[in-house]
């Protein structure tokens, strides 16, 4: 008994090696980061045939989407027909991954962790504030703070978003009930391309992060495993190891 | 003080790091074991998943995309025409809303010397005529007189409001029936035979595709398709020909202008 409690008392003392990304979330996470990346290189393919969009007032324009620089120096011009055909044919694992991605977290439990609860909004606010350099008190050490969880739990319905979005547009008259929910066909065309500028704000917050966090983070997301630090405690918080089996 | 317990205290603690140290050392073992292993397969599937995005953009079809993209279209399109049902209309919009539209594209339509007025329409496949069927604008006319206001959406993305004028594709499908009942497709192409498209029956039945003649309230104009036009609202605007010379009933996929430079050969809502 004392035996048992002093051993405790050492693994508290020292690093350790801790499950934290389960293998099927980090299998999702790497198919989706290149799909996504298709999914909007092809939609700008597309959107370049029309590039209506833009920031400003009457015949004020202070930004437009996007400057011809922009298509030229990314070689997105005159490839609509390209740009659809990938588009229509990605979209299916898109959606597949994404689907696969919730139903697992709902049945594993994971989403427990990921999903915002009573106390998420106040300490987003905290974990923000620390952030940005005001306020000391760094984030609680566990699997995800609760900026993480709006964030990745809003990215979630953002994808959700983007498919309702995208069916809307591309069977405008066949789910016509769903292109009338959403304000109409322009209408449901500035939500999908909204939604992706909403990736494209994610994508440089979420990187920015995982830099500061440290590779010790980034190489949780690609082996699973993190060097938890010594005198961190059990940490029921962080992910269950014997469960979260991760290879 | 006895000296044995100093001893004994001073060799517990070596032990206490000569067992941290051995921790230390199992810690990065497994963690380097873990590492490679996780390493390799991420390094793998990437590659994989580069080599496979190489493969699949390199393929060649002949019509402007990669062969395995357009066996995904026809998938899309097996789906789609499963899911359809002609009771589903297209949104209609008061009369009023209905916008100029720009002439954006002039295949087939672009010969100076057309003269409408001398213009025919050559029917193909026609039951009861053996060979082709001819007729001017008063037989089109001549079928029920049909009007909606309808949003027509270009390819490119941008969409206007339009109110058309004209025959239901449907009527003049009843009283030129095709010549036998399999016959899936509706094929149309301009005087000049340099645009065509095809259309699958269904959506040739919808009751808001129709042969028009009329745009906001006025006889067609030469760069919008006179004399007659297809509009059908649930397809792209490249399948909505302009300036019809020939429409013959077929069993099998007609050919497509777009569909030969990369596009959907469905195209539909």
């Amino acid at each position: 008994m004392l035996r048992a409690m002093n051993r405790r008392r050492m693994e508290d003392a020292m690093k350790r090696l801790e499950a934290k990304h389960p293998l099927a979330i980090r299998w999702f996470h790497w198919i989706n980061f290149p799909v996504l990346a298709l999914m909007i290189w092809s939609g700008l393919l597309i959107y370049w045939a029309n590039d209506e969009y833009r920031v400003g007032w009457g015949g004020w324009t202070l930004f437009h989407f996007f400057p011809d620089g922009v298509y030229d120096s990314l070689g997105l011009g005159h490839r609509l027909a390209e740009g659809m055909a990938w588009h229509f044919v990605f979209l299916w694992l898109f959606a597949v991954n994404g689907f696969l991605y919730v139903a697992y977290t709902l049945i594993s439990g994971e989403w427990r962790y990921l999903v915002p609860n009573r106390g998420s909004l106040r300490e987003a606010i905290q974990v923000t504030l620390h952030d940005l350099g005001l306020r000391k008190e760094p984030p609680p050490r566990r699997k995800f703070n609760g900026a993480q969880q709006f964030a990745y739990t809003g990215i979630v319905l953002m994808g959700f978003g983007s498919l309702v979005t995208g069916l809307a547009i591309w069977k405008s008259v066949q789910f016509g009930w769903l292109t009338a929910l959403l304000g109409g066909y322009k209408m449901a065309r500035i939500e999908h391309f909204l939604l992706t500028l909403g990736y494209c704000g994610f994508f440089l917050v979420h990187i920015a992060q995982v830099i500061r966090a440290g590779w010790n983070n980034f190489r949780a997301m690609v082996i699973g495993y993190e060097v938890a630090p010594a005198g961190a405690g059990e940490g029921e918080d962080l992910a269950d190891g014997s469960r979260n089996n991760g290879l | 003080m006895d000296p044995e317990i100093t001893v004994s205290e001073e060799e517990r603690a070596a032990n206490a790091a000569a067992a941290q140290a051995r921790a230390e050392e199992i810690l990065q073992r497994e963690l380097r074991r873990r590492s490679r292993r996780g390493f390799l397969v991420f390094g793998a599937a990437a590659a994989a998943g580069l080599g496979g995005w190489e493969w699949l953009r390199t393929r060649r079809g002949g019509d402007g995309v990669p062969w395995p993209l357009r066996r995904g279209l026809e998938i899309d399109e097996k789906l789609s025409r499963r899911y359809f049902r002609e009771t589903r209309l297209a949104r209609e919009f008061p009369r009023g809303a209905a916008e100029d539209v720009k002439v954006n594209g002039d295949v087939g339509v672009d010969d100076d010397d057309f003269d409408p007025v001398q213009w025919r329409l050559t029917a193909e496949g026609i039951a009861g005529h053996d060979g082709p069927l001819t007729m001017g604008l008063a037989e089109i006319r001549a079928l029920p007189r049909f009007e909606m206001t309808t949003e027509f959406k270009c390819i490119e993305g941008w969409s206007k409001v339009v109110h058309w004028a004209g025959a239901r594709m449907a009527d003049f499908i009843a009283k030129y029936p095709p010549r036998s009942a399999g016959n899936g497709y509706v094929a149309l192409e301009t005087p000049d035979a340099a645009y065509y498209v095809g259309i699958d029956m269904a959506s040739a039945m919808h009751p808001q595709t129709m042969l028009c003649y009329e745009m906001n309230g006025a006889p067609l104009e030469v760069d919008h398709g006179a004399p007659l036009r297809l509009v059908i609202p649930l397809k792209y605007g490249i399948k909505n020909l302009k300036r019809i010379g020939r429409l013959s009933f077929t069993s099998e996929r007609p050919k497509d202008y777009w569909a030969e430079r990369g596009y959907d050969w469905y195209a539909g809502f």
